[in-house]
């Protein structure tokens, strides 16, 4: 930039002015329930921002609670195997679209760009029904198989952009020395496409992380209720007399693998998203 | 000769095979469904009197179709899609600038706005109802201690904050990687020549994020008509701020009328489609990953 001498430190003081702008912007709303969680109850609505008795409470409570627990295993396994199945399905087609001539490629690419734009909710209601009748409603398949589904498009835009990327001289190499196309991928390309495939992970899990149509929809019991559908259910329950408290604290306590994946993988995660999007 | 050949349908059939699992379980769970959905917005299908299941052609459409509370939740999703994505828009590209250009703390700045991307939609909504609730909200005081979710117009007004607070960094994100197809070179060679910053904004820089943008719009209104968590959260859709998809759940969880409900869904999609069709076929919007319009 065209900056000279003395406006140097203004337009520096000015930047850093609109940089604490959007600090505060993205993070009000954060502080806000985290301070909630750290309310007594008798100080619960008292509408200070900042808590005027800090207390451990809630987060006592909702620990010490099966159906806090029990969401969160819920949260935790659905998003977890959800997210490995669709990224070993996604690097597969992302290698074969990035990589291979083969016919019907360009149906796929469209396909997934369908869904990607597909309303989640008109399979509510036919996913609703066929899960009923195939025993999976209410289950944690009910749900992995939605979010696999929608995870998809992500997964493979995200990971054929990476995989364009790579050296692909060394898998020539390879095959000059006589490896097989599937050996040449998973000797010499799957090492080089790990950081692409770890960041499409993390964009995979916080997709499945934060799903709440599916979750409410085809989940009727604490079977497989994840955390997002089950906060909605604090409300008014017996075992809690004043939720807002209790919600927070669940609500922290999802947030706090959201706020890790973004302080270590900001790269990454900013890299994953808009590699995607500058194809276009 | 015979050589190469083989190589190649050895080639095909692995491509095939290495798509054949991604491809099967994207369309297993949504081409069978929305086809399983027109059968069944044909039939009469309650859960509550499963015996009077019949086939009754375009009825339910009519139901629909005439019913005032779909119009209405069809207004409000409109409504709250176009503010918010304008909103969005203009947000977005500010922040796609400030996280772009700025001299301080630049990742710093990316790290925190990923924030609101990152967090469960669900966690942010909760936040904003406390803050706006007349019992705990700090920000219901700020503005004379009233009850804004039970008012029609502030109770919107509050989903399109929340729905532009969350989504404002993702915008950002897709807008960035359109700034850095600006050529500096560029911005420096029309400074030269005496164009101001809105001048440069204005004429160097929107032609070039152009496809970007219109990517970028895309997404983010289909995204937002599909807007569930927020008002399902924030007011549940009462004081008629419901969206289509809040009808649908509503219709699904407490009426079990999956005639309707299907019917509903197909709507829903076709809505869709159309605005995606506007997009691609009105305003050219570069289908992402489309080979045939790629570099």
């Amino acid at each position: 930039m065209a900056v000279m001498g003395g406006t140097e430190r203004a337009a520096k003081f000015r930047w850093a002015l609109i940089d604490v702008v959007v600090l505060v912007y993205a993070l009000v709303p954060v502080l806000w329930i985290v301070s909630l969680s750290f309310k007594t109850k008798e100080t619960l609505t008292d509408k200070n921002f900042i808590p005027r008795e800090w207390t451990l409470q809630n987060y006592v409570e909702i620990f010490s609670t099966n159906q806090f627990l029990r969401a969160l295993l819920n949260s935790v396994g659905i998003a977890l195997i959800a997210t490995v199945i669709a990224v070993v399905l996604g690097t597969m087609a992302a290698y074969a679209i990035a990589r291979l001539d083969f016919p019907g490629k360009r149906l796929l690419v469209g396909v997934s760009l369908l869904i990607a734009m597909f309303p989640q909710v008109s399979l509510v209601t036919p996913l609703f029904e066929m899960e009923r009748s195939l025993g999976l409603f209410d289950t944690w398949p009910g749900l992995i198989l939605p979010y696999i589904t929608f995870a998809l498009p992500l997964a493979i835009y995200t990971l054929s952009a990476f995989f364009r990327e790579i050296p692909w001289e060394l898998e020539k190499a390879a095959k000059m020395d006589g490896a097989t196309p599937a050996q040449a991928f998973r000797r010499v390309i799957a090492p080089l496409a790990a950081p692409g495939v770890f960041t499409t992970a993390i964009l995979v899990f916080i997709f499945c992380w934060n799903d709440f149509l599916f979750a409410i929809s085809l989940t009727s019991t604490t079977s497989s209720r994840t955390v997002p559908a089950a906060l909605s259910f604090f409300q008014g329950s017996s075992q809690f007399e004043d939720p807002t408290g209790t919600v927070s604290a669940a609500a922290v306590v999802i947030t706090v693998p959201i706020i890790l994946f973004v302080l270590f993988f900001q790269r990454r995660i900013v890299a994953g998203l808009t590699s995607g999007a500058v194809k276009g | 000769m015979k050589a190469v050949s083989e190589g190649k349908k050895a080639e095909r059939r692995l491509g095939l095979w290495l798509c054949a699992p991604a491809a099967l379980v994207m369309i297993a769970v949504t081409a069978y469904p929305i086809i399983y959905s027109v059968w069944l917005s044909l039939q009469r299908y309650d859960l509550r009197f499963p015996a009077e299941r019949e086939f009754v052609g375009l009825a339910n459409y009519v139901t629909v179709l005439s019913n005032s509370y779909w119009w209405t939740a069809f207004g409000v999703t409109t409504f709250i899609t176009v503010v918010s994505v304008v909103i969005e828009l203009v947000l977005g590209m500010a922040l796609a600038l400030v996280m772009h250009r700025t001299l301080v703390a630049r990742g710093l700045i990316r790290t925190v706005a990923l924030i609101p991307y990152g967090i469960v939609t669900v966690v942010a909504a909760f936040s904003w109802r406390y803050a706006w609730e007349d019992t705990t909200g700090y920000l219901a005081q700020l503005f004379g201690d009233s009850a804004p979710l039970t008012q029609r117009a502030s109770a919107l007004a509050i989903i399109i904050l929340a729905e532009v607070w969350k989504t404002v960094p993702f915008m950002a994100l897709l807008l960035m990687a359109g700034l850095a197809l600006v050529p500096e070179d560029l911005l420096k060679a029309a400074s030269m020549d005496g164009a101001t910053p809105w001048q440069r904004f204005t004429k160097v820089m929107l032609p070039v994020m152009k496809p970007a943008i219109l990517v970028a719009l895309l997404f983010r209104t289909l995204d937002a008509f599909r807007i569930f968590d927020n008002i399902f959260v924030l007011t549940s859709g009462a004081q008629q701020t419901g969206s289509v998809s809040m009808q649908t759940y509503n219709n699904l969880i407490r009426g079990l009328n999956l005639g309707v409900g299907s019917t509903m869904s197909v709507l829903i999609f076709l809505a869709v489609a159309v605005i995606a069709f506007l997009f691609v076929k009105v305003f050219g919007a570069a289908a992402p990953g489309n080979d045939g319009g790629k570099r």
